[in-house]
């Protein structure tokens, strides 16, 4: 645990096993303190959120990108399962898979001509995008039900339905490990590296031969994927779903997430999806002041830790523990 | 030669940053651009290296026409370069700054890094052995894993340097490498530029530091508003009449 956290403030210099396993260790440990359905249920949608913000972190934290537009590509997930499920009877272990793809393809068809835009101009462009999903899945209702939202068909494999809290946490989890595990290969690669660097310095990239817009579109359709995934998971999960989580404000949550949690970490995307996915949970009270609530968050995130929540503690914590861990290696010796 | 450039042009707006200007940049050989400043030597640097597209003129690179392409196309042709303001990747170590250099050389599929397959790890090894190879040639080895940001700014002109030379380039472009550096760094540049020299690499450098450029340089050219001034040897050069008019003659009198 130590080590891996001490690793943190170089970025992710280390094979990416170690944090995996962490993460791991922590999702099979955690029923331990569930005890109840609500609980699991939460559990289960910090999950998901928290994949889709692992993916969005590689745009944002990585390639230095911005998107107020991937509730969007959730919603498109989950509406493309569900729709090919419950009106075409498909099994979901292939509406899943195609509705993915046709994802894919859309991301990679908008991303094209807006990840030209720079900075505030490609921040209204997904903008632009999220709002008009969310207007078409709310008004196309001979497909998607309209407003009132639509039953999914829930997922079997092989005529075994899955169901119930328990099963579902133990998916969303495997499917959570998963996908941290792939950000971390990918950001510990040549690819990542030159993700990296796009962030670092485009021109400078640029003239070492890495295709900016190339990179940018590859990790736009990649953070896509991870958010339709999510979303069709969520809608065969929860049995129902409704334009609302396609909607703007489930972007900006999304974004502050990522953000709060700490950008260019992975590790920071699960904290933030965590945190900001629980907390208004706990505070039932104030539940018509959950935007409040986010704007503050997000506020004083930028003003007293840009870096996010777990780069801050890394750097805070990491010499401490670094010299915790040479002081015992020397008594060892 | 290696590369020849004719009739380049270039404005902004009503200003003319560089017109009607012809290089040729021999194999193997050091040249160096000089000029005022506001001269275009920045201008043509990177119209060189991609970054500005010419408004008139053309590029050949090794028999390839290079004209209109961007800069990730004049790397993969074999050019490289570094920056007068600092380019480095402050998000990163200070080796991986040198790794990303070498991108170029790089063989990996999106799978491939994805799902880190077992090819990526041996080849990730070797990267990270020739990024050491060359930190060490710059020596920047002590600082290998620190973050870019801590280092002094000498030694993030040498990172630059290093980074640039991880693409194993034919040409390496270098934008002022010893401005802000004390006389023994320069002195550390001077060594390393030869050294690139000798290895085949041709260099072009943009430097104010007539000392460095009378050293180095095989070959000079001399911009003055735009325009191509004077060129050759760095001897003949720097007696040129028009190059002491233009460029030494302000500089004396500004000293």
């Amino acid at each position: 645990m130590g080590s891996s956290a001490a690793a943190l403030p170089n970025g992710s210099r280390k094979t990416p096993r170690k944090p995996v396993l962490v993460l791991a260790a922590v999702i099979a440990a955690l029923p331990l303190a569930l005890t109840n359905n609500y609980t699991y249920e939460i559990a289960i949608l910090v999950g998901l959120n928290a994949i889709v913000c692992v993916g969005l972190n590689l745009l944002i934290g990585y390639a230095g990108q911005i998107s107020l537009g991937h509730a969007g590509f959730f919603g498109l997930g989950a509406y493309g399962s569900a729709i090919l499920a419950a009106r075409y009877g498909w099994p979901a272990l292939v509406s899943i898979p195609v509705s993915l793809i046709g994802v894919a393809l859309l991301a990679w068809a908008i991303g094209r001509p807006i990840l030209r835009l720079k900075g505030h101009a490609l921040a209204m462009a997904t903008l632009g995008f999220g709002i008009i999903v969310s207007i078409v899945l709310a008004t196309e209702d001979r497909f998607t039900g309209g407003p009132d939202g639509m039953n999914v068909p829930s997922l079997k494999i092989f005529e075994f339905a899955v169901n119930g809290e328990h099963l579902w946490y133990w998916i969303v989890g495997v499917a959570l490990i998963g996908a941290v595990w792939l950000a971390l290969n990918l950001i510990d690669s040549p690819r990542g590296r030159a993700l990296r660097a796009l962030h670092g310095s485009e021109v400078a990239a640029g003239a070492l031969g890495i295709d900016a817009a190339a990179h940018k579109l590859s990790a736009f359709v990649i953070s896509a994927l991870f958010a339709a995934f999510a979303g069709a998971l969520s809608a065969h999960y929860s049995g129902f779903i409704t334009p609302g989580k396609a909607s703007f404000l489930h972007s900006i949550e999304l974004v502050t997430m990522v953000v709060f949690g700490g950008m260019a970490s992975t590790f920071g995307a699960v904290v933030g999806a965590a945190v900001l996915t629980t907390l208004p949970q706990f505070l039932t009270l104030f539940k018509e002041y959950e935007m409040v609530l986010l704007g503050a968050v997000m506020m004083l995130t930028m003003i007293f830790m840009p870096r996010g929540l777990v780069p801050t503690l890394a750097r805070a914590l990491g010499p401490t523990l670094e010299r915790a861990l040479a002081a015992a290696r020397a008594k060892s010796r | 030669m290696l590369l020849r450039a004719q009739n380049l042009g270039k404005h902004f707006g009503g200003v003319n940053a560089l017109e009607a200007v012809d290089v040729a940049f021999e194999r193997g050989a050091v040249h160096a651009v000089i000029g005022p400043n506001g001269a275009g030597k920045t201008t043509l640097l990177n119209i060189l290296s991609g970054i500005y597209r010419p408004d008139s003129g053309s590029i050949s690179f090794e028999n390839q026409d290079l004209t209109g392409k961007s800069p990730h196309e004049f790397a993969a042709a074999g050019v490289s370069r570094t920056f007068q303001n600092l380019q480095v990747f402050f998000n990163m170590t200070v080796l991986e700054n040198v790794m990303t250099g070498r991108w170029l050389h790089e063989r990996c599929s999106l799978a491939c890094a994805l799902l880190r397959l077992p090819s990526l790890a041996r080849a990730e090894r070797a990267c990270r052995d020739a990024a050491a190879a060359l930190l060490d040639t710059v020596g920047l080895s002590r600082w290998a894993d620190a973050r870019a940001d801590s280092l002094p700014y000498g030694a993030l002109k040498r990172l630059e340097i290093a980074r640039a030379l991880a693409a194993e380039p034919r040409l390496l472009l270098l934008d002022e490498p010893a401005a802000g550096l004390n006389a023994n760094e320069t002195r550390e540049i001077d060594e390393l530029i030869r050294r690139t020299a000798a290895r085949g690499v041709t260099v072009v450098l943009v430097e104010h530091n007539m000392k460095l450029v009378m050293e180095v340089a095989k070959h000079v050219i001399v911009l003055d508003y735009g325009r191509k001034l004077a060129e050759g040897e760095p001897r003949t050069v720097s007696r040129d009449p028009r190059v002491i008019e233009a460029y030494l003659g302000t500089e004396a009198c500004s000293t």
